[in-house]
């Protein structure tokens, strides 16, 4: 593993890893109320629920899990006085590779999440909550047993929560170990005991029909975890950190080929992939240079540090201006990664340096997604496993000239026509690794390749 | 009657159509005539839209400021299209709806699908059974193309997977549709199969110490739209396009499920349901499909014999036919019974009935046969004709009722006659030797037994495909038999058979086709005034009242 750096980089905003690797903390309950825990709790629960909805829509709150859909809008489709029980579901799933926040989060600071999950079952009138937490995860699960059982002791779970009436219970689900899983329909499927089959859209809508087919709501760790700090500050106060439309802080978890790889939360766009690669994360390794970022977690669309990205940029004046940039300069948020054609994703930000070998890179991708693919539906469950013979072919030396077309006319035949997400998640790094290294692809036709990931510069 | 479903505007490839709401996208299609290839969805069974080969262009009225649909020039809402393809099969139509089932990217999506079906399927059309009713091989000619990309290796699974007693799987052939999987849940409710392992390597076995031996397996045969679940009893007997279909019912028990009898060169090889939803949706169960063997077997009565002593010797049609009437003149009507069958059609049973009515026969039942029925389609009364019996007069309200007491009379000697329509009297509780004491025993039979081997006079007759005639199943619906071979050696039709009895008896002018006999029915039977065997239909017609023990609807 890595070194993680277990003190803040100054230019972080610790919100959410407030108390992550410090040295003063523990992750008990004792610890976390002399640190003000559950204050949040005790504000909100004295708030009309509407309110807390209102708060979190006005914050512009984005999941943290990789789609960045606005939380408050999640929120509002569950209707209020339904005959249905509301369920809140926790997503601890974090499986996407290059993702490693949530899991320190539940490590380290178990009743952030669980005062977030609190509020939020209050704002959205659940009564019953769930940790969906991945099944490698078995340290984070008992932490996570531990501090429910504290805060059940505390009095901020059960029955007529501090004296409020509202009675809340949460649960911790352990998954049994695939990815899929942190789909939210696939997810609810596990938990209700099933094949973690992904749902047909419509008109399986988890707000609608969700666990138990009952209204349901999922959001990630961090997101929840921002509930709270939004109840803290208010929504508008908290729109005002990152930019509009890309609000609060974010977690990024850097891998891959810098000094000091690790997690640091920023506000969100706040620095640009230059400032992150070359001042936070202490810049390459001695004569490297930058070859490529996937900047959103490992299905997240590659981006090449030789491309120039058109970006727009607001002026002071309002009017929009189009800028031409290179990767170093493209700053670190929802819409301009989305422009540039990538994603924000789950903040898994992998750095590949100029001894990469893109084939190597891209086959490395695609084994994990073949493995993960859950085979409901064919494009996905066929298509994935292709790309994988294929560049697993290429790199063995095997590979043929139609090699590049194929791959890219697999992975359009992919993407956009599956039932969930899976399918743009195992085709985008195939699209974008051949669009953007087209040359790597072509030249390993007929030639044996060392198979070992490097170039051997 | 209900109030008229509303009727919702969708335009499919450019024309306008309307359909009631609640129609699927994918139905909605079908009938505009725009059909839209597709394997994991059934009509019967829950969507899971895990295929894709159904994707289509789908997009909604495009609304304007006022949030109303913005209209065309052609007074039509303009259609706003998604970019996505979507599933046709999960979908109901909505108004305004627009439909593309040929435009350039649904073409796409089917060659992909159809392109990444094949790439592990493997190419064993030549020995797969399911080869000439295939999907895969039709929707390849269709959507596909000849040539492969793929030069990888295809994903290895299991072969000739004996699944349950009656279905063999080849999971390399299986594209993972989930159909029978689904209809094992919803519809057998016996939730043996599922899949496991995943992505590529996803293939479906039954669970942990479970078979596949319900008894409507075979269903799960039919629905497969690839070679992967094939009959045990059926496959490498014969390909599927020698075979002729005759559309017929199953009588094996009082439902009547409506069938296909595949046959070739006067020999059924399989049996299949044939959709009706006013009697079986679209399914059958293991035992009525199966129960056609016997009519294959070499040992079917072919010649008419006559008793010579302790043995039976061959005879021509008329000298047996003439015996036969001789001994039955010679008794009196309280010396005669005649045992008839609920599994007779309606138009022997009416011959029947005359024939009775001929010697006057004071005795006259058929013989019950009842068993446990299920939820499914399976009924108690394993007869399959019963009301027909009932509604002719041959029996009674309670079928059999009489039988005890003519048991006893011919162990008396009280009756010393007696004809036997398709029924051996062994299971009456008689004996051989109380048969053999018989002054006349006219029998009329397919196979060999007991009693056709105590018979004076043997009358060799036709088996349930081997004739055309009518019944009435329990919900009482008159339905129709087709013939689909011909009964061996000189064995004939029994409404003949029992006609030539008649005459023996009366002498009077014979009818010459069923069809007059079934008019003799309908001019007497209030409940069938006015029918005819055409009218009757493929699917049959609804009687009397539907009566209780009607089976669950599936």
């Amino acid at each position: 593993m890595a070194s993680t750096p277990r003190t803040p980089h100054p230019r972080e905003k610790r919100i959410i890893f407030k108390n992550i690797d410090r040295p003063d903390w523990t992750n008990d309950i004792d610890c976390y109320l002399q640190d003000g825990g559950y204050e949040e709790l005790k504000k909100a629960i004295g708030m009309p629920p509407q309110e807390i909805v209102n708060e979190v829509k006005a914050s512009g709150l984005r999941g943290r899990g990789g789609a960045g859909f606005p939380c408050g809008v999640k929120w509002g489709f569950i209707k209020p006085g339904g005959p249905k029980p509301v369920y809140l579901i926790c997503n601890a799933d974090e499986s996407e590779p290059g993702t490693f926040k949530d899991r320190y989060i539940i490590h380290q600071d178990p009743h952030q999440l669980i005062e977030g999950m609190i509020i939020s079952c209050f704002a959205v009138n659940a009564r019953l909550a769930y940790i969906y937490i991945r099944g490698e995860f078995p340290e984070g699960a008992k932490i996570l047993e531990r501090a429910l059982a504290e805060a059940r002791e505390h009095g901020f779970l059960g029955k007529n929560i501090l004296g409020s009436g509202f009675d809340c219970e949460i649960y911790v689900f352990r998954g049994a170990g695939a990815y899929i899983c942190g789909e939210e329909t696939g997810l609810i499927e596990s938990m209700e005991g099933k094949r973690p089959y992904p749902r047909i859209k419509p008109p399986y809508f988890p707000a609608v029909l969700g666990l138990y087919l009952c209204p349901t709501i999922v959001n990630n760790v961090e997101t929840l975890c921002n509930v709270k700090y939004i109840v803290r500050i208010g929504g508008a106060e908290y729109a005002k950190i990152g930019k509009p439309n890309n609000t609060g802080t974010r977690v990024l978890c850097v891998s891959g080929d810098v000094q000091r790889p690790g997690y640091y939360e920023f506000e969100v766009g706040g620095l640009t992939m230059g400032e992150l690669i070359y001042d936070i994360c202490g810049g390459l390794k001695p004569g490297r240079t930058l070859k490529a970022v996937i900047p959103g977690g490992s299905s997240a669309k590659v981006l090449s540090a030789k491309d120039r990205y058109k970006v727009k940029t607001k002026q002071s004046d309002g009017t929009m201006v189009e800028n031409e940039i290179g990767l170093e300069d493209v700053p670190l948020d929802f819409d301009t990664l989305a422009a540039v054609g990538s994603m924000a994703g789950s903040g898994g930000v992998i750095v590949m340096d100029d001894t990469r070998e893109m084939v190597w890179a891209l086959n490395n991708i695609n084994e994990f997604y073949a493995h993960e693919s859950c085979g409901q539906c064919t494009p996905c469950r066929e298509g994935s496993l292709w790309m994988k013979k294929i560049t697993e072919r290429m790199l063995h030396g095997g590979g043929v000239e139609k090699d590049a077309d194929t791959l890219k006319s697999v992975a359009d035949n992919i993407a956009g026509r599956t039932i969930c997400a899976f399918g743009e998640a195992c085709a985008w790094p195939t699209q974008s690794f051949v669009a953007k290294f087209r040359d790597e692809f072509t030249a390993t036709a007929g030639t044996k390749g060392n198979g070992n990931g490097s170039t051997n510069h | 009657m209900s109030a008229p479903t509303e009727l919702l505007n969708v335009q499919i490839d450019g024309v306008w159509h309307k359909f009631p709401k609640g129609t699927r996208v994918i139905e909605a299609c079908s009938e505009a005539g725009k059909f839209v290839p597709h394997y994991c969805y059934h009509p019967k069974l829950s969507s899971p839209g895990n295929c894709r080969m159904c994707l289509i262009e789908m997009g909604m009225p495009k609304l304007g400021p006022d949030r109303k649909p913005e209209m065309g020039a052609d007074g039509k809402p303009v259609i706003n299209w998604i970019p996505r393809p979507q599933i046709s099969c999960a979908q109901d139509i909505a108004e305004g709806m627009g439909i593309r089932t040929d435009s350039p990217m649904v073409k796409e999506c089917r060659h992909g699908v159809m392109e990444f079906l094949l790439i592990n399927h493997p190419l064993d059309c030549p020995i797969c059974d399911q080869a000439g009713e295939c999907h895969l091989q039709e929707y390849s000619v269709e959507y596909g193309t000849a040539g492969s990309r793929f030069l990888e290796e295809k994903v290895k699974k299991p072969k000739r997977v004996e699944l349950g007693p009656r279905v063999t799987l080849d999971d390399e052939r299986c594209i993972l549709c989930s159909r029978c999987i689904r209809f094992m849940k919803e519809v057998a409710h016996d939730d043996v199969l599922g899949f496991v392992s995943r992505g590529s390597h996803t293939y479906l076995t039954a669970h942990p110490g479970k078979l596949l031996d319900s008894n409507y397996s075979l269903n799960t045969v039919d629905i497969c739209p690839v070679g992967a679940l094939t009959s045990s009893d059926f496959r490498f007997k014969m390909r599927v396009w020698f075979l002729k279909e005759t559309k017929s019912i199953c009588t094996s028990c009082g439902t009547g499920c409506n069938t296909l009898i595949g046959t070739r060169q006067n020999q059924i090889f399989r049996q299949t349901p044939r959709e009706n939803n006013a009697v079986n949706s679209a399914w059958m169960c293991d035992y009525g499909r199966l129960n056609f063997h016997y009519v294959n077997y070499p040992d079917r009565l072919k010649t008419p014999q006559i008793r010579e002593g302790q043995g039976l010797v061959d005879t021509t049609w008329n000298s047996a036919l003439v015996k036969a009437g001789e001994a039955l003149k010679q008794f009196q009507k309280s010396e005669v019974a005649v045992i008839a069958s609920a599994r007779m059609t309606n138009e022997e049973l009416w011959l029947a009935k005359k024939l009775i009515d001929s010697i006057g026969a004071a005795y006259h039942d058929v013989v019950p046969r009842t068993g446990k029925a299920d939820d499914i389609l399976m009924s108690s009364d394993r007869n399959p004709n019963t009301l027909g019996a009932q509604l002719i007069g041959v029996t009674g309200e309670h079928p059999g009722s009489r039988l005890r007491e003519i048991a006893d009379k011919i162990r008396s000697g009280a009756i010393k006659a007696v004809v036997a329509l398709g029924e051996n009297l062994t299971e009456l509780g008689l004996t051989v030797d109380e048969l053999r004491r018989l002054a006349a025993l006219i029998v009329v039979d397919i196979l060999p037994n007991e009693t056709t081997r105590s018979a004076t006079v043997l009358l060799p007759s036709s088996a349930f495909s081997e004739k055309r005639g009518s019944m009435i199943n329990i919900k009482g619906r008159l339905q129709r038999l087709n013939r689909a071979t011909q009964p061996p050696g000189t064995a004939r039709d029994d409404w003949e058979i029992i006609r030539d009895l008649i005459q023996q008896l009366t002498g009077s002018n014979g009818i010459y086709l069923i069809e007059d006999v079934f008019k003799q029915i309908t001019d007497s039977i209030p409940d069938m005034n006015a029918l005819s065997h055409s009218r009757i239909t493929d699917k049959g017609v609804q009687l009397v009242e539907e009566t209780e023990e009607a089976p669950a609807t599936v």
